[in-house]
């Protein structure tokens, strides 16, 4: 439509009028989806035309040797970092790479770091008060009031990360698996349709592993989740679908034992292992 | 509703019931005493007291910044002189035609450098309620204006801190010069009346005092109520993991930006209160140094307690007043010497000792417990 035509329409809505936060919409197929995504670093390609997406309800793996651009990718579809071409969108209606980092969070992409980053010197309660969503500006933050059901809503999710007995807890004594939960537990209570999770096991006992995986699979179908992960045995024990990444591109996809038994996956990346 | 939550709180019942007590007291044996009773408050004495009290809200509003929302302001003092300044500008504006040249609009500087009317920035100021408004919008406005620019940019940690410390720098050079119509070197003085009561009276004088009082109550419970509403958790949150709070879809510099330009008006208001009871506004409120020593109160009282802030305050000024009186020269050396001890033996100031000895009682209220109440 011309100008001219959008402007004589008396029943057009302009593109800057037209409501940001509408629901994702993903009747159309996948909530995820990166295409011909490039982003080089002082002439060092992190990421090259890669491709990906992921399904509504999916639990997908992203394994990769170091370098691969795993956590780039991670900063390009929260809105940290810019790709230099290509186009990342989330359902069909939301382009990314026009949004920035809370309104990509507001809109339901969480985001777990690699390393566990909670609020030390806050509660556990007060942790998961603050992930909440909710209306985030100053003054309706401000004026918050602590309500039932909101407490109800933490007191849930106290329960699936299995800390209900620290609520009163400074975050800062907790053990770093439980900080792990934690930050799940946080990612949870903002109501995301898409989870970032990245190296969740890092430096875990073989029994938070376990709960871990638990915890991680009882999400996917309500939430999708994304793991970026190295330890191959904890990706064995939750992933249906594999995707491996090297050099910042795709190099193969699929189930965890035809990606295992892929001769160029064997050879760039298991093969270490093996 | 967020304001009226610390009055529930037992710390702020303690602190506000200690500085009624105290603005009581020192009123009392004031007013009731015979001058040479021991007990006898005199009127510089009332004044010293008001003097320690709108640095104790200096204080404070810095303590709201560095303690709760990790900004390391060393630059506190411009907003602190700003509000002062405002003031004087009223002040001098009152003098009206009893100045030593007796012209009725024009201050004496003014006269003096031979200017034939006044700049545009001096209207309005001969009415109380526009200056009373310019003390809390002057500072205000260049912090958000500040602010907008540097949180914008992510500027945050040493490089802000040196930011502050080059803006007071860069206005105490701009306020130096007698170009700017605010007195120059010599600043503002030799006020006669604030709102109709003469500046020499000792009635005055204490009313001052109780104001003082009255301003610091108030602006305490205004930073407590931020500091236990959710918006002062989240500052918490943006102090210890900024790019994670960011993620929960807080616009962290917002937030920045809301704090850090009410704790400018809280410096200004405790400017404001200060010139009259000192009697003078000079550049020299506006200098790095004194900005860096309202950095050192805070931090002997304790960081992030707000009631730290006002010990670290009075005590330090009290001490500065003990010390300059006997031995003027060592002061910088006294002042440096415990900080360096503190720092080492009491990393969390004169509240962290209270503290210690509180929570063998106690627990901290979590802050479920502290909505329902």
């Amino acid at each position: 439509m011309s100008i001219f035509e959008q402007l004589t329409d008396r029943e057009h809505v302009f593109e800057f009028l037209a409501p940001v936060q509408s629901p994702v919409d993903v009747r159309h197929g996948p909530i995820l989806y990166l295409e011909d995504v490039s982003v080089s670093f002082d002439g060092f390609r992190a990421i090259n035309n890669l491709n990906l997406t992921i399904d509504d309800g999916e639990l997908r793996c992203i394994i990769g040797p170091n370098g691969a651009g795993k956590t780039t990718m991670m900063d390009i579809i929260t809105g940290k970092t810019r790709p230099d071409t290509g186009s990342v969108w989330f359902g069909s209606r939301h382009n990314l790479l026009t949004m920035n980092e809370p309104d990509i969070a507001t809109l339901g992409i969480g985001r777990k770091f690699q390393k566990p980053t909670v609020f030390e010197a806050l509660t556990v309660f007060a942790n998961l008060e603050l992930a909440m969503a909710a209306d985030k500006r100053i003054f309706p933050t401000l004026t918050a009031i602590m309500k039932a059901e909101y407490r109800d809503r933490i007191d849930e999710v106290l329960e699936l990360i299995g800390l209900k007995d620290l609520r009163d807890r400074l975050a800062g004594i907790l053990s770093h698996g439980q900080k792990q939960w934690l930050e799940i537990g946080m990612l949870l209570m903002q109501k995301p349709r898409l989870l970032l999770v990245d190296e969740p096991v890092a430096g875990m006992t073989e029994q938070e592993m376990d709960r871990t995986a638990e915890l991680l699979t009882s999400l996917a179908g309500k939430q999708s989740v994304v793991v970026v992960e190295h330890d191959m045995g904890f990706v064995r024990s939750i992933a249906r679908q594999v995707t491996v990444l090297h050099q910042g591109s795709v190099l193969a996809e699929g189930t965890m034992d035809q990606v295992s038994n892929d001769p160029e996956v064997i050879k760039v990346y298991l093969g270490e292992d093996a | 509703m967020w304001l009226t939550r610390p009055l529930q709180e037992r710390s702020t019942q303690v602190f506000l019931g200690v500085l009624f007590a105290a603005l009581v007291v020192v009123s009392a044996l004031h007013l009731f005493m015979p001058e040479d009773s021991a007990l006898y408050v005199s009127s510089y004495t009332v004044t010293l007291l008001g003097k320690y009290l709108c640095y104790a809200l200096l204080a404070v509003a810095v303590d709201l910044v560095w303690g709760y929302l990790g900004i390391l302001s060393l630059g506190h003092g411009a907003f602190f002189a700003l509000g002062g300044y405002a003031m004087g500008m009223y002040l001098m504006r009152q003098i009206g035609d009893r100045g030593t040249y007796g012209d009725p609009i024009l201050p004496d500087f003014m006269v003096f450098l031979n200017w034939q009317e006044l700049p545009w920035y001096w209207h309005g100021f001969d009415m109380a309620w526009f200056a009373f408004i310019m003390v809390l919008l002057a500072p205000g406005l260049l912090a958000l204006v500040f602010g907008f620019l540097a949180f914008r940019s992510r500027v945050t940690g040493v490089y802000l801190s040196i930011i502050t410390q080059a803006l007071t720098f860069a206005l105490m050079l701009a306020f130096f010069r007698n170009e700017m119509g605010f007195g120059g070197n010599n600043g503002l003085t030799d006020f006669k009346d604030i709102l109709g009561f003469d500046l020499r009276t000792d009635a005055t004088r204490l009313g001052l005092f109780i104001a003082t009082g009255i301003a610091l109550a108030v602006g305490y419970v205004i930073c407590r109520g931020i500091v236990t509403s959710k918006l002062g958790r989240v500052s918490v949150a943006c102090r210890d993991a900024e790019a994670r709070t960011r993620f929960l879809g807080y616009r962290v510099e917002r937030v920045q930006l809301f704090v850090f330009v009410v704790s400018a008006m809280l410096a200004g208001v405790a400017g404001a209160l200060y010139v009259p009871q000192v009697g003078i506004i000079n550049p020299s409120e506006f200098s790095p140094l004194f900005s860096i020593e309202i950095v050192v109160w805070v931090a002997l009282g304790g960081r992030a307690t707000l009631y730290g802030a006002v010990i670290g305050a009075i005590l330090v000024n009290y001490a500065k007043t003990v010390f300059t009186g006997i031995m003027p020269d060592a002061w910088l050396f006294a002042l440096g010497g415990l900080f360096v001890l503190v720092t080492v033996f009491l990393p969390k100031g004169i509240a962290g000792l209270l503290q210690k000895r509180r929570k063998a009682e106690t627990t901290e209220p979590t802050p479920a417990q502290e909505a329902t109440a």
